[in-house]
């Protein structure tokens, strides 16, 4: 079934009584070629990749809740490549331009909206730095413009330009960034992976691996063993508990990352903003929430919600960028767990355990990066060798000392 | 959360500041045989448990010791908290 203008004409006829399911509910067969463990953004989108792109087939997605229970269910929904480090860029941008085709390669109204991102600054030695990153993202074929402040104060004369501990200066302005449909991304790739005959299970949780000889054979779920040839893991924020089935410890802890969305308001936020001075970002859902976060709890967390010193922070940060928003009244707060690496950036790589790959470590930028994990990922299964622009982030760069830590703070997951 | 602190009572968690894993306070010896990668593993390797979890906490803005906390990250309950150095000194690796 695909989706036009003219389907959804003929369907306004029909009263609506054409639709169907986005895709299939599938009992797992007792074998496939692939295995994918963790039915959320990232995994579906492997298997979708997989499916389309590697022409591979024999797929199945294992999800032990629902498609997209997880973290794309419950993020920001940014899209962005403003990274500045040469293992990083690079990859951000493949996963920009496969934003900028999504929609039309998968037939889903994702929407995906190019609003832009402006990343503010607030002092010489930070305009520097941004300066800087401005040009490692051109280098790396992004686009980027430095604002002074009076065109900040063009796109967006509500922030509080004269702070007196932090005034605006200017702002690094990413105008190809912008946000996405969080959920419709995970039913996109779902649909798309399902029509090219992917097996998504749900309900079904993974308990164990089979592991003979040092080879992966299979996995034990909650609905029986499934044999397969080749396993991936994209299970960010659970991903230690599920490799620690096959007996590695990562380098990752888990911790809860809190976001919030206010009442909904007539358009009043340009794009995303991001606060310099503090950590905060914040732009204006399509209904007209004010979807922002910060930084994350700080201590190691499966509880998928946070504690009140975070809220105030972020509430306090919000202030200080923007006094009019202590006029919306906060409609939701939730939490999600996050993978947060030794140095900031993620993993797609081998593991030990031959035909057992590993997709962890996200920290809190998984969702922007879905569709370049999904596709550097199918890459790497499929062809065991790494996408050029993935290849940077291999599980042994922390024993190597090749970390890639754009914040420059070492092993300290809490802090990236 | 509310930190049961063994000399001051229970303090705001806000007063500490995180570091991780209690097992860091087994530092391995450089000298050793193997020492680069017992440090890997000690630098950048957890176990990351969903469940109970002994963590170090630093008390940055009270009386500045080292606690290593027993708390549930499932739940966020904390189920106690020593001295760092006790520990420590009763040579227990954590």
């Amino acid at each position: 079934m695909r989706f036009s203008a003219l389907r959804v004409f003929a369907e306004a006829i029909r009263g609506h009584k054409g639709w169907k399911p986005l895709w299939r509910n599938p009992d797992p067969q007792p074998a496939y070629d692939y295995v994918i463990v963790g039915g959320g953004g990232h995994g579906l989108a492997t298997a979708y990749y997989l499916a389309n792109t590697f022409r591979q087939s024999r797929i199945a997605v294992l999800e032990k809740g629902w498609l997209g229970s997880g973290n794309i269910g419950r993020n920001t929904t940014i899209i962005r490549s403003n990274y500045l480090l040469p293992g990083n860029e690079p990859f951000y941008e493949f996963s920009m331009k496969l934003w900028e085709g999504l929609e039309q390669a998968f037939n889903f109204n994702a929407m995906v909206s190019q609003r832009g991102i402006l990343n503010l600054f607030h002092s010489d030695g930070q305009r520097d730095a941004y300066r800087r990153r401005g040009n490692a993202m051109l280098l790396a074929g992004a686009d980027a413009e430095l604002l002074d402040r009076e065109q900040v104060r063009a796109m967006a004369p509500f922030l509080n330009f004269d702070n007196a501990r932090f005034p605006i200066k200017g702002g690094l302005l990413q105008r190809r960034a912008g946000t996405a449909r969080h959920d419709g991304v995970a039913w996109g790739y779902a649909r798309g992976a399902d029509m090219a005959g992917v097996d998504l299970i749900q309900n079904c949780e993974v308990t164990g691996f089979r592991i003979e000889g040092g080879r992966i054979r299979g996995v034990e779920t909650s609905r029986g063993p499934i044999a397969a040839g080749k396993v991936g893991v994209a299970v960010a924020g659970s991903s230690s508990r599920v490799m620690a089935a096959a007996g590695l410890r990562l380098p990752i802890e888990s911790h809860v990352l809190q976001a919030f969305v206010s009442e909904g308001l007539k358009p009043t936020i340009p794009g995303v903003i991001t606060f310099g001075a503090g950590h905060f970002y914040v732009s204006q859902s399509d209904k007209g929430g004010l979807v922002f976060g910060g930084d994350p709890d700080g201590y190691n967390s499966y509880a998928q919600r946070g504690n009140l010193p975070v809220v105030e922070d972020v509430a306090e940060s919000g202030m200080a960028l923007m006094p009019m928003i202590g006029r919306a009244r906060l409609l939701r707060i939730w939490g999600g767990i996050m993978d947060m690496s030794m140095d900031g950036s993620p993993i797609i790589d081998r593991t030990p355990v031959e035909g057992l790959y590993l997709n962890a470590g996200w920290c809190y930028g998984g969702f922007k990066a879905t569709p370049a994990s999904g596709y550097a990922f199918a890459h790497l299964m499929a062809t065991d060798t790494p996408h050029d622009t993935a290849r940077f982030y291999r599980l042994d760069r922390f024993a190597r000392g090749h970390v890639i830590d754009e914040k420059g703070v070492g092993p300290t997951p809490n802090l990236h | 959360m509310l930190i049961p602190h063994p000399l001051l009572g229970p303090r705001d968690a806000q007063e500490f500041t995180y570091l991780g894993d209690a097992r860091l306070i087994a530092r391995p010896d450089g000298m050793a045989e193997g020492a680069e990668a017992a440090f890997a593993e000690y630098v950048y390797l957890r176990d990351n448990p969903a469940g109970v979890h002994r963590e170090l906490w630093f008390h940055e803005q009270g009386d500045r010791s080292w606690l290593i906390v027993t708390r549930d990250t499932v739940t966020h309950r904390i189920l106690g908290a020593e001295l760092a150095r006790d520990v420590k000194l009763k040579g227990g690796a954590a």
